[in-house]
């Protein structure tokens, strides 16, 4: 299944923000305190996400062959953006995931706030997304 | 603090009147780079606009004016170091070019199989990453002073490390990360009763502190112009004459040679021996009026202005609950880097610059320093001239609402 539909309605969810930076934030803090208890056991290196100022890690499960990812990172604003990327992929076929252009962090006016040293951040857990989606296709 | 002129100088920094996400731009990321006064900016747009032309070697006019320019602003920098000559005032692209310079050079004729250079825990990784790589090839032993956990030298490690076979000693003077400010006066004097060459890394000091390399008596001193109200690509290396003489060149092309064949180069006499290539003449230019613009206003009364500073932001953060500020030097500037019992340092970054201010996060550069801590990282204030109470206030204000929510 395309990925779209779930961007579009995160999309349709950060509009009533009005791309105010300090209410972004507070939004992407809220979303990842919000998330699943991650099992502090799957920490691991092989787990942590390299290129990001602060720490992530994310780990996968299979079923009837769809990806289900859950993961946690160190510090809060991060995290948002993390549960919003696992939103997007988890519960996809591989080949889904890695057919996704993710546009939303554009049309969200996320891209704004997180600038170039940052998105580094962000390319490294999407490249992680579709690392994990290649090895399982 | 009341004859400092603050509002003149806040005046005329462009930059401090923009606003930022809404709210008007704090700046306390000066360890980083500094802001420019017009002055600064201006020169440089005139050098382009009005007498842009490639230098030393041209003999037109516009050559002419721009090689006479550029080397004003040599000689204003010996002057502003108290250098014996303008042979000993190398330009390059900044501080870790200055420090790659030196250990290149050096390597090639004075560090040998089995030689020992001391450096110390707090360096920024410029002052440890060259020093590392000629080790590695000249099979030479790096040696590290402790750092005590207020963030000072351990004067006693460092003797205790000089053997005979120590034949260098860089350091911070001032350190990025915790501010320290070191006893650089006492580690030269004890290196030159012991033969030591000794390299300063001047990065952090040279817009703070007053600075006379020839009562330091350091073989060499490095810094750049961007943190210290200049431009970004120029940076400086003194260097004792006698030892630049011996030292062979950094780079080889053109402006280095005296002579040159397919057989044999000669090269130049100094500084530009080390001077290979065309330089960046528009901000060497530019640095010019950044070193006027500080000798204007005087060193001594920037450095009282940031003292007074740095005292009031120490005694706001020391107030706050939960937070730990790293580096309780005595001897400070007003660097503070800092964690909080509940805000990670880059949550800290963003949620600060939603509101205006800009400070640092993350390891600074000085990873080891952060090991040592048990860190991977801290939030960083870095205080310059034209910071006010006001903006630490706010600053002390909003960080305590972002805690407290």
């Amino acid at each position: 299944m395309s990925t779209n539909p779930i961007q579009n309605e995160i999309i349709d969810n950060f509009k009533v923000l009005e791309e105010d930076f300090e209410m972004t934030l507070n939004y992407l803090m809220e979303i990842g305190e919000k998330m699943d208890d991650y099992d502090e056991e799957l920490k691991s290196d092989d787990n942590l996400v390299k290129g990001c100022q602060s720490k992530v890690w994310l780990s996968h499960k299979l079923k009837d062959d769809k990806i289900f990812f859950s993961g946690d990172s160190n510090t809060s604003i991060t995290k948002g953006l993390l549960s919003l990327l696992i939103k997007v992929f988890s519960g996809q076929k591989p080949e889904d995931i890695l057919n996704t252009k993710l546009y939303f962090i554009n049309k969200t006016g996320l891209c704004r706030f997180i600038g170039t040293q940052r998105s580094n951040g962000l390319e490294a857990m999407e490249n992680k997304f579709k690392i994990i989606a290649l090895s399982n296709k | 603090m009341n004859k400092f002129p603050l509002n003149k100088i806040r005046d005329d920094f462009p930059i401090l009147s923009s606003k930022i996400n809404n709210h008007h731009l704090v700046y306390f990321d000066n360890a980083a780079t500094t802001q420019k006064p017009k002055c600064v900016i201006d020169s440089i747009s005139n050098y382009y606009k009005n007498y842009n032309a490639n230098i030393h070697r041209g003999i037109h006019t516009l050559a002419e004016r721009a090689t006479e320019e550029f080397e004003q602003t040599r000689s204003l920098i010996k002057n502003f170091v108290g250098a014996s000559s303008t042979k000993e005032i190398i330009f390059t692209r900044g501080t870790t070019e200055g420090l790659n310079l030196i250990s290149s050079s050096l390597a090639k004729f004075h560090l040998k199989e089995g030689d020992e250079i001391i450096i110390s825990e707090m360096e920024h990784h410029s002052n440890i990453v060259p020093w590392q790589m000629i080790a590695n090839s000249n099979k030479l032993n790096l040696k590290v002073i402790k750092v005590s956990e207020e963030g000072e030298i351990n004067i006693n490690h460092f003797k205790s490390l000089i053997t005979h076979k120590t034949k260098l000693v860089s350091l911070v003077y001032i350190s990025n990360t915790l501010g320290t400010i070191n006893p650089v006066q006492n580690i030269i004097k004890i290196c030159s009763q012991n033969n030591i060459m000794t390299v300063i890394d001047g990065a952090q000091s040279s817009a703070h502190k007053k600075i006379n390399v020839k009562s330091l008596n350091c073989d060499f001193y490095v810094f750049s112009a961007h943190k210290m109200y200049g431009p970004t690509g120029v940076g400086v290396v003194y260097g004792k004459e006698e030892i630049l003489e011996k030292m062979p060149p950094y780079m080889g092309g053109g402006e280095m040679i005296k002579d040159v064949s397919f057989t044999k180069t000669s090269y130049n006499d100094l500084p530009y021996k080390f001077e290979a290539g065309t330089p960046n003449i528009g901000d060497v230019i530019g640095f010019k009026e950044a070193i006027k613009y500080i000798e204007d206003i005087g060193l001594e009364n920037i450095e009282s202005h940031e003292i007074s500073l740095k005292k009031y932001a120490e005694k706001a953060l020391n107030k706050i609950d939960g937070i730990k500020i790293v580096g309780t030097a005595k001897n400070k500037i007003g660097i503070f880097s800092f964690i909080t019992k509940n805000i990670h340092y880059y949550d800290l970054g963003l949620l600060l610059d939603a509101k205006g201010i800009a400070l640092r996060t993350g390891h600074h550069c000085t990873q080891p320093l952060m090991d040592k801590f048990n860190l991977d990282g801290t939030a960083r204030l870095s205080l310059a001239i034209y910071n006010s109470t006001d903006e630490i206030d706010y600053f002390v204000d909003s960080l305590i609402k972002l805690m407290n929510r």
